[in-house]
């Protein structure tokens, strides 16, 4: 007898190479993982990284080895001296995708043995994975979600003794169904693992140089803003009440302090109530914001309340209590006519009037001299000064000539271009000049009306900037010097007019489809990016559970995880019994006899069965006669037993009671 | 005594609920059908490894807030756990039947044969574990594969065929699913003959041992002399020289019938017995002979051919 020690370490074989077919796939993967982060990567990377995939691919066909050491290092280092030279940095979020997707193909120049391709794959899932944190979008995922076809064909491959299809091509549809059966749980794992409230360690906020407003503004900051057709956030109205184009003016910002550069907030000073502020007819809206990283919440001209978890400052301008690091949605009400702070409080006038008193000369010098034309009327004075715009030779671009020292006579009297920042800059110069109290604006005006979604998409090319200034009797009051240079800007989409040269009609087709494309990034965005700790908590509210805390979840998680792996389970149990249906009339009968003590045996067949069976239950023998007969005619007599006997049959099996024998 | 009452309970217990995990102790006869009750699962190495990247990825994804690739790694998750079904999907059902065995003397391997079959769907990556061998194969759909491996045999007699392990990684190399199997066969392996020794004891006596007979093997050609049969003239070859040539027809002489008998093996022990009587039927049958074997216990009567040795070798190799 020979003893053999219980283990469950398996010898383990001595690691096989790779096959031919196998390396195909793994090289389609890391092309995979290239292609995925080739919109963040240098091109000149992405080019070298698939020249390197390709060259090795090449080279293992003709002839299968190792590549030499000589090669790999100098590469390595390469890579590492290439990327500390792009980004400064081997840390943070873009420098270290870019290594980690570099030595992933790098790591194919020794991938020679079946260890080497898992190693290889299961980084690849990683790095697909971190191409997330660049793009969440729909389209983003979907293609990563793709990208992982390749990844689990190469695992199939490297298994022994499988079914080789032809083509490569043949390898994705195996996989792809296996992922097409995993979306159930997969999807129910996503609604129910516990988000975390607050995260682990950092948000990854390095590098994030994402254009966005700021409470600062000095002529030429926008620029890479109104390129950037991202989405800014996105309005439903109530009732499909929207104000129209011209007066959708979003605030985000009042500017204050200038210093001759640059417009800052300056609120320190303002900390009072809200203004008083007489409304009109009111909007209710809902915002969805993206993230900002920073405190603001644009909202409608006046709002009437502060949305939730904000604070409406002095000049109605809205700050969130936290960082917008996420999509946050808010619900406002807007007042669109009014009389924003009919008075004015001292020391506000003080404030609006500020100016640095080395900056502008001219500039002061034409705001006295149409004070003088005017005297006391504030309102022409404005007029006056949208008419120099208008008639001024002044003209929207953005791609303005560098102003010199004095930034407000340079623009107004010698460059004469710019786009909404220049304009609104100088105008509220020229207002505090002429002792009109005057402050700049910034948000987003604009925005397209999406029919599908019935929702208002504003992107950051909409971000403008514009005055307000005070008159006596009305308050506040809007004054977009912009509007008085190039109207469009206001009446049509910020970017295109911001675009006269690239106005092609192409451009348009464009820009049309993908601003209704928009209504699927928006269900997406609601639906899956926005779907956080929050509005997990919410999830269960239709069945009862009004806050679901994270023990629930886990409970709620655990329980349907083993429901779907039951489910799957009897998937994996089930086997079809064989046979017909006389075959299974037959294993009814012989289950009542095993019951009854006499079970068959292996080799018996059917005739001598009946026959132990009458002889062991003496009292049934009739019957069982009977049974026998009509089964062995079914069985024997015919290819397939025909219906009418076969249902006799089974009406005799369904009514015999083998009688038990009294010993 | 008590607690070893308890130990046999449990083991008993574990004996009946979980018989592949005990199935070292328990042998069993073909065909074996794998169920879900003796079917095991772990993961691998790999597949412990990929985890611990999917709790990275989880990790990493929750504590940035990454819905996206929060999904990507549920669904690696769930494909990952899915191929855990198929893994056991590959074994559940599969009958390990019939056993085919090789002859084969003591000392040296044998082949066996064992035939896995399946009645429903196709099987694929099934490795067997036999004696540190590794198989892969595929079961084809309502059909059969046959492992072939070899068994090291160390000495004559039955050899029970050890505990083998069927597993399979398939599809993605994450988990491995595995069952004991511990069939009740066994192979028969032959005495090992003696290297060298005396030929055995024939009688002396038959009077015209050494004088050639006709046969039927061609012995050379030779010229024609008066009265050889005319059949026997080499009429092609003649007609290439001046004489006739005839075919000289002969038989090597007729080897003497052994009669071999283990008693009259004197001053040896009965394994060397065995292997000496092994080494004569194998030169016995080798060379044509035909033999009779007389053993302790029973006697072969004068035969030759193979059902004849393998008769005898059995019976040898079955000796006490």
């Amino acid at each position: 007898m020979t003893r053999s020690r219980f283990s469950l370490r398996r010898v383990s074989p001595s690691d096989p190479p790779i096959g031919g077919r196998s390396f195909d796939l793994l090289c389609t993967t890391m092309a995979a993982v290239v292609a995925v982060h080739a919109l963040h990567l240098p091109w000149w990377l992405t080019v070298s990284l698939l020249a390197i995939l390709a060259l090795r691919w090449r080279q293992r066909r003709t002839h299968a080895r190792n590549v030499s050491a000589w090669l790999k290092i100098p590469l390595v280092a390469l890579l590492l001296a290439s990327i500390v030279a792009t980004y400064g940095s081997i840390f943070g979020r873009e420098p270290g995708s870019a290594f980690a997707v570099g030595l992933l193909v790098l790591k194919l120049l020794e991938s020679e043995h079946r260890r080497d391709a898992r190693v290889g794959v299961t980084f690849a899932c990683f790095a697909l994975m971190s191409a997330l944190l660049f793009d969440q979008g729909m389209f983003a995922t979907a293609f990563v979600a793709l990208a992982l076809l390749p990844a689990l064909a190469t695992l199939r491959s490297l298994e022994d003794a499988r079914p080789e299809p032809a083509r490569l091509t043949g390898e994705f549809s195996a996989p792809l169904l296996m992922l097409a059966l995993s979306i159930p749980l997969a999807l129910f794992a996503f609604l129910f693992v516990p988000r975390l409230s607050s995260p682990l360690w950092g948000a990854p906020m390095n590098n994030q140089a994402r254009t966005g407003l700021s409470s600062r503004m000095s002529p030429g900051d926008m620029t890479e803003l109104l390129t950037d057709d991202a989405p800014a956030m996105r309005v439903t109205f109530d009732g499909g009440k929207m104000p129209d184009r011209p007066a959708r003016y979003f605030r985000a910002y009042v500017l204050w302090m200038f210093d001759g550069k640059e417009w800052r907030a300056g609120g320190g000073a303002y900390r009072r109530a809200p203004s008083t502020l007489v409304p009109g007819n009111n909007v209710t809206y809902e915002i969805a914001l993206e993230a900002t990283h920073e405190f603001a919440m644009p909202v409608l001209d006046a709002p009437v309340a502060p949305p939730e978890k904000s604070r409406m400052l002095p000049d109605r301008t809205v700050t969130a209590n936290n960082r917008i690091d996420e999509v946050v949605r808010y619900r406002v009400a807007s007042t669109t006519s009014y009389h924003f702070e009919p008075e004015l409080d001292e020391s506000v006038r003080h404030m609006a009037l500020q100016l640095p008193d080395d900056v502008g000369p001219k500039a002061r010098a034409l705001a006295a001299d149409w004070r003088a034309r005017f005297g006391n009327d504030d309102g022409s004075i404005a007029l006056a000064a949208l008419g120099l715009f208008r008639d001024g030779g002044f003209s929207y671009t953005l791609a303005p000539p560098p102003l010199g020292r004095d930034r407000i006579d340079d623009f107004l009297f010698d460059t004469h271009q710019g786009y909404c920042e220049h304009y609104a800059s100088a105008f509220t110069f020229l207002m505090r000049a002429a002792g009109i109290p005057a402050r700049v604006v910034t948000g987003y005006q604009g925005g397209y009306w999406n029919t599908l979604g019935n929702y208002l998409l504003v992107r950051q090319s909409d971000a403008h900037a514009w005055s307000e200034i005070w008159l006596a009797g009305r308050g506040w009051v809007r004054y977009d010097p912009t509007g008085a240079v190039r109207p469009e800007r206001v009446s049509q989409l910020g970017a295109a007019a911001a675009q006269p040269g690239e106005n092609s009609l192409s451009g348009q087709w464009l820009r049309e489809f993908r601003n209704r494309m928009d209504i699927v990034n928006q269900w997406w965005g609601r639906g899956v990016i926005g779907f956080d700790a929050l509005r997990q908590q919410g999830l269960l509210r239709p069945f009862g559970i009004a806050r679901a805390d994270v023990g629930k979840l886990s409970l709620i998680l655990v329980i349907g995880c083993a429901l779907l792996v039951v489910v799957a389970l009897t998937w994996a149990l089930f086997r079809p019994r064989e046979g017909d249906a006389l075959d299974a009339w037959m294993r009814r009968l012989e289950a009542k006899l095993a019951r009854a003590g006499v079970a068959r045996r292996v080799s018996e067949g059917p005739r001598h069965y009946f026959a132990r069976a009458a002889r062991a239950l003496p009292g049934d023998r009739a019957s069982l006669e009977a049974l026998a007969g009509l089964y062995i005619r079914l069985r024997y007599a015919f290819d397939e037993p025909p219906p009418e006997p076969l249902r006799e049959f089974g009406g005799k099996v369904r009514e015999f009671k083998p009688r038990r024998v009294v010993k | 005594m008590t607690l070893a009452s308890h130990w046999r309970r449990v083991v008993a217990l574990a004996e009946k609920r979980l018989p592949s995990l005990t199935r070292m102790r328990q042998r069993e006869p073909l065909p074996i059908l794998l169920n879900r009750r003796r079917i095991y699962i772990v993961p691998t190495g790999f597949g412990l490894g990929f985890a611990v990247l999917l709790c990275v990825m989880l990790v990493g994804a929750l504590n940035y807030a990454n819905n996206a690739a929060l999904i990507l790694t549920c669904l690696l998750g769930a494909a990952s756990a899915g191929s855990m079904l198929v893994a056991f999907r590959v074994l559940n059902g599969l009958t390990i039947g019939t056993l085919r065995a090789d002859s084969a003397v003591a000392g040296s391997s044998i082949r066996v044969s064992l035939d896995i079959s399946t009645n429903d769907e196709a099987r694929t990556g099934v490795h067997l574990d036999v004696h540190e061998q590794q198989l892969a194969l595929q079961v084809p759909a309502h059909g059969a594969a046959t492992a072939e491996f070899e068994l090291l045999t160390e000495m004559r007699g039955w050899l029970p065929l050890p505990r083998m392990r069927i597993y399979t990684t398939w599809p993605l190399g994450m988990f491995r699913a595995w069952s004991w199997l511990n069939p009740d066969r066994q192979v028969l392996v032959y005495p090992r003959p003696e290297a060298f020794g005396p030929p055995p004891f024939e009688p002396q006596g038959d009077a015209d041992r050494g004088r050639p007979r006709v046969g039927d093997e061609l012995a050379s050609l030779r010229d024609y002399r008066p009265g050889d049969p005319r059949r026997q003239i080499a009429w092609k070859l003649s007609a290439r020289h001046h004489d006739l040539l005839v075919k000289d027809m002969e038989q090597p002489a007729p080897k003497e019938d052994w009669r071999l008998d283990w008693d009259n093996i004197h001053g040896l022990d009965a394994e060397s017995r065995i292997s000496r009587l092994a080494r004569w039927i194998d030169e016995g049958h080798q060379g044509g002979r035909r033999w009779s074997l007389q053993l302790p216990d029973r006697y072969f009567d004068i035969a030759q051919g193979d059902e004849h040795y393998h008769r005898c070798m059995t019976a040898l190799a079955l000796q006490p």
